[in-house]
């Protein structure tokens, strides 16, 4: 499928690739004194343009409090992000997310065009652009057809892929997923993996995505943070070069891909004991 | 679906069998205050469809509509500026739940002393009582709004009246239905109540005349009268809520089937 959406910096081959998002030293500590409770203690990484980014990490080690932090829903502690150099705090205009909870992220008052239509109202955007914006994300996620109905008439999966086009309507430079495909079957799961992929090659998006699935980290990531302990921090930044374009039956046959699978699972698991 | 006829059907069937049950076991009586249900229907036909319907049953409906519309109105501004200003919310919140343990008909007094027997002193007798349940439906059904919700919120930076206007209203809305619900019942109590005192109009005022004046067939014919008031608004007011609140319905439904 062939699409209009203007996309955003492609990464240029050959130049040194600018960092998209750079997180440096982030930390978030809960409360104060001896009672305080330090969940983040020192994450560093960043993430290149159009790349697809992967955060792993076992449940309860602070991932969603990481993802909180970067989308400006809490504030941090201690360190500081930048989106394409400039620093940032509070949520950043650039940047969407996507929730892990579809039916309690959605409007189910609104139906599926209004729920993209309303991030876009305070921009206050020429009509026709916002009309093309909302056509285009929907075309984009395949639910074109379903744009009259209320989201609690779609399937899980159709639910997730609203909250996607939400997103792509708000054209962000960084697309934050938050375990999305956590709440779905497995079949929908992996549609909607290739989604991912697909929205990153056609619209050059950069993407992070918070999973504890390590398969999916692999399937999807350009590279993988692989973060544990408590506090958490990153254990190691691996690049994942599996070849492009991705394919759910043969990438995931590859002796690299288990290969991959084994070294994070070890990972993870030596910094649980 | 079979079972769905069925008790539609039953629901329509089983009052019209107790009708005929009251209208079979009053024909024969003699009692003076339980007179045949057929005396109180023909009382009923000359009482309220013709003499008393503009002099009696219109202004207390007007009194009742008024009264409501009004309490529902200013119930949802007040309630939604309470929870949404938290200083307001800090300084209000206790004195409101003090005020509102106020049994509703007993303000009809002092309201007569201040306003005097007026049509102003009933409207705002039903006013004060009714508006109550909606401000406070408001005010926790504004407070109730998901988490996750504000969270897409602030993620996609709405400004604060989208937020306001388009997430926490809506959000908040099957709450303030039921609220207003039980103010509609409210504001009914009152109005019969605010027309039992200092006046000889309405249709409170016709049905204490009657039981004054020892004419049980006419007090009947008007409890009747306001049974079914009170059914038929409430029939009403569910067929506005049912429609204004689709998506809710429809929602929960799903919620359930899956």
């Amino acid at each position: 499928m062939n699409s209009t959406i203007p996309t955003t910096t492609q990464p240029k081959a050959g130049s040194t690739p600018v960092a998209r998002l750079e997180v440096q030293g982030l930390a978030k500590t809960y409360g104060h004194g001896p009672k305080s409770v330090e969940v983040i203690k020192d994450l560093t990484f960043s993430i290149h343009a159009g790349e697809v980014v992967c955060i792993v990490g076992p449940s309860g080690v602070g991932k969603t409090t990481l993802l909180k932090c970067l989308a400006g829903l809490q504030p941090s502690s201690g360190g500081t992000m930048k989106i394409d150099g400039h620093q940032v705090s509070g949520p950043p205009a650039e940047m969407a997310l996507v929730f892990q909870d579809y039916s309690r992220s959605l409007m189910p008052w609104l139906t599926v065009e209004k729920n993209l239509l309303l991030p876009l109202r305070h921009l206050h955007l020429p009509a026709a652009e916002v009309r093309t914006r909302i056509e285009e994300a929907l075309n984009e996620v395949g639910l074109s057809h379903a744009a009259k109905r209320y989201p609690w008439q779609l399937s899980g999966g159709m639910q997730q892929r609203v909250a996607i086009a939400r997103a792509l309507a708000y054209r962000p430079e960084i697309l934050i997923m938050d375990e999305p495909f956590a709440s779905v079957d497995a079949q929908t799961r992996f549609d909607l993996e290739d989604l991912c992929l697909k929205i990153r090659d056609e619209l050059g998006m950069t993407i992070l995505l918070v999973t504890h699935d390590i398969d999916e980290a692999v399937y999807l990531s350009d590279r993988i943070v692989a973060i544990g302990n408590k506090p958490a921090q990153v254990l190691e930044v691996l690049p994942v070069d599996l070849p492009q374009p991705r394919n759910q039956i043969t990438s995931r046959a590859l002796p690299e891909f288990s290969g991959l699978r084994t070294k994070v699972l070890s990972l993870i698991r030596q910094s649980e004991s | 679906m079979k079972r769905h006829l069925f008790n539609l059907a039953l629901a329509i069937t089983a009052p019209f069998v107790l009708i005929l049950a009251w209208f079979k076991a009053s024909s024969q009586s003699t009692n003076a205050f339980f007179p045949p249900l057929s005396d109180i229907l023909v009382r009923f036909a000359d009482l309220w469809i013709f003499e008393h319907f503009v002099s009696d049953i219109i202004p207390s409906m007007r009194n009742l509509i008024i009264g409501f519309a009004l309490a529902a109105v200013l119930g949802v501004v007040i309630g939604f500026i309470l929870a949404t200003v938290p200083v307001l919310r800090v300084l209000f919140e206790p004195s409101l739940h003090l005020l509102r343990g106020i049994p509703p008909v007993a303000l009809v007094p002092i309201l007569i002393t201040l306003v005097g027997f007026t049509d102003q002193m009933r409207i705002s007798s039903i006013v004060i009582a009714a508006v109550f349940p909606t401000l406070i439906a408001t005010m926790d059904g504004i407070k109730a709004v998901d988490a996750s919700l504000k969270d897409v919120c602030t993620v996609y930076r709405l400004d604060r009246k989208d937020r306001l206007l388009s997430v926490y209203l809506p959000s908040a809305s099957p709450q303030i239905a039921a609220g207003m619900q039980v103010s509609l019942l409210v504001a009914f109590i009152v109005m019969i109540a605010s027309e039992m005192m200092g006046t000889a109009q309405g249709i409170g005022a016709m049905t204490l005349l009657a039981q004054q004046t020892f004419m049980a067939a006419d007090m009947w014919a008007g409890i009747l009268l306001l049974g079914l008031i009170g059914f038929l608004s409430n029939v009403l007011f569910d067929l506005v809520k049912n429609r204004a609140l689709s998506w809710y319905i429809g929602s929960k439904k799903m919620e359930k089937v899956s």
